[in-house]
């Protein structure tokens, strides 16, 4: 339980997606002017990336992992080159079907996450999370946690950057490093903050 | 003659007057994380450059066969592919060098870059102009790169690519490394101020922002 823990906050602090590793900065930036559509993204994130993550898990170690296809008794293939193409292809569809799911079952939902979902698929931190359950060799349970943990710490850092721009506008910020400017050194600032998180051995 | 003026433009409009990274806000996220050293920061540039180029020209050879409602699978399809030839060639010639990229080949894949160029200027245009817009806007994304990485590896630890600049204090030099350019935040920084420094070198680039801005500081204040 207790790796399970120190795993989930490793991935929510340590190495936020966000502010660490930088992905999904394009949407990071874009769409965080205002808390109420951040908070909805940051969920909408969360939820794919819940979903994706323990898929991709799966995919990869039942299909291409080296001597994955035994239990087909297939052995000596090695299709992990193909994870790049397969971790997209199964975000692609998974977004799609959950636009779906939630379009025939829970219309509110939709109505609040529909605007988000096509944003989703080409977001680099929904790639970025299944790669990086790749490389480091999570175990099922582990990218679960692992899934559950970035998509919040990403919700996290996407809301906080909403309330530090809905403030921001009140400020009398230097020609030419207004808008974009800024917001790249406040990011700056955050990810600082959450530097500070690094040296926690968990 | 017309067309070599066409292909010019096309060529270094991305550079600086319409540079993906700092205006038209795309690709950002590998830019800032594989820039703490030069080496890699160069390796990220030519994949990212030969994939746009290529994926623009092909999927503006194939644009007239591509249905609209699945165009952005189709795109994807063919970006993908394309990534996993540059991933495999890195592993085979770099492998060093495609370890410490680690995921950020792959992410290639969902850079904006990539995508946008396909979306916004391969669907219309013939694949030769494609190719070259696609190299155009590579050389744009390639060029912060390099700037970013050459200010966080020489401040950071005194090096270009891995070759003694500044003499660092530990090993009897005068240079005290700073620790914070290796950091993730300095990227951040860096590129916020480059957009300054652009700004003020093009303030029509101003202008666009500013109105682009205009529902977040729209002025009650005025105070400028």
């Amino acid at each position: 339980m207790n790796e399970y823990l120190s795993l989930f906050i490793k991935a929510v602090f340590v190495e936020n997606l966000a502010l660490a590793f930088f992905l999904g900065m394009c949407t990071f930036l874009a769409v965080s002017k205002k808390i109420s559509t951040a908070i909805g993204l940051g969920i909408a994130v969360m939820v794919v990336q819940v979903i994706t993550v323990p898929v991709n898990n799966l995919v990869y170690h039942t299909l291409l992992k080296e001597d994955a296809l035994s239990w087909l008794g297939i052995t000596g293939v090695d299709l992990s080159f193909l994870v790049l193409l397969s971790c997209i292809g199964m975000i692609a569809a998974l977004v799609q079907i959950l636009e779906m799911i939630l379009d025939k079952f829970f219309p509110a939902l939709f109505h609040a996450l529909g605007v988000f979902l096509p944003l989703i698929t080409v977001n680099c931190a929904i790639l970025g999370g299944s790669l990086f359950m790749i490389e480091r060799d999570y175990d099922f349970t582990q990218s679960v946690v692992y899934g559950v943990g970035s998509g919040f710490g990403w919700a996290l850092a996407i809301t906080v950057m909403a309330g530090v721009r809905e403030k921001l506008k009140y400020s009398d910020i230097p020609k030419g490093l207004e808008g974009l400017g800024i917001t790249f050194i406040s990011a700056g600032l955050m990810s600082l903050g959450f530097m500070a998180f690094s040296g926690i051995q968990l | 003659m017309s067309d070599t003026i066409n292909t010019k433009k096309i060529l270094t409009d991305p550079l600086v007057n319409n540079n993906p990274i700092t205006l038209q806000v795309l690709g950002i996220c590998s830019a800032l994380a594989v820039t703490s050293q030069m080496s890699t920061s160069l390796i990220m540039a030519v994949a990212l450059t030969a994939v746009t180029a290529c994926s623009s020209a092909a999927i503006s050879s194939i644009r007239n066969h591509i249905p609209g409602s699945i165009r952005i699978i189709v795109q994807m399809t063919i970006i993908a592919s394309l990534v996993i030839v540059v991933d495999q060639v890195l592993k085979a010639f770099a492998y060093e060098i495609s370890k410490q990229l680690s995921v950020f080949v792959g992410l290639i894949i969902t850079n904006c870059i990539v995508m946008g160029r396909a979306e916004a200027f391969a669907m219309k245009n013939p694949p030769m102009a494609s190719f070259i817009d696609g190299v155009g806007n590579g050389a744009g994304y390639s060029l912060i790169l390099i700037i970013v990485a050459f200010f966080r590896e020489l401040f950071g630890s005194g090096k270009l690519l891995g070759i003694e600049i500044f003499p660092l204090t530990k090993d009897g030099g005068w240079y005290e490394p700073n620790g914070l350019m290796l950091l993730p935040p300095s990227a951040f920084f860096i590129i916020g101020i480059l957009i300054w420094t652009f700004r003020q070198w093009k303030p029509e680039q101003n202008e666009k922002a500013d109105f682009k801005i205009m529902d977040i500081s729209h002025g009650e204040g005025g105070h400028h």
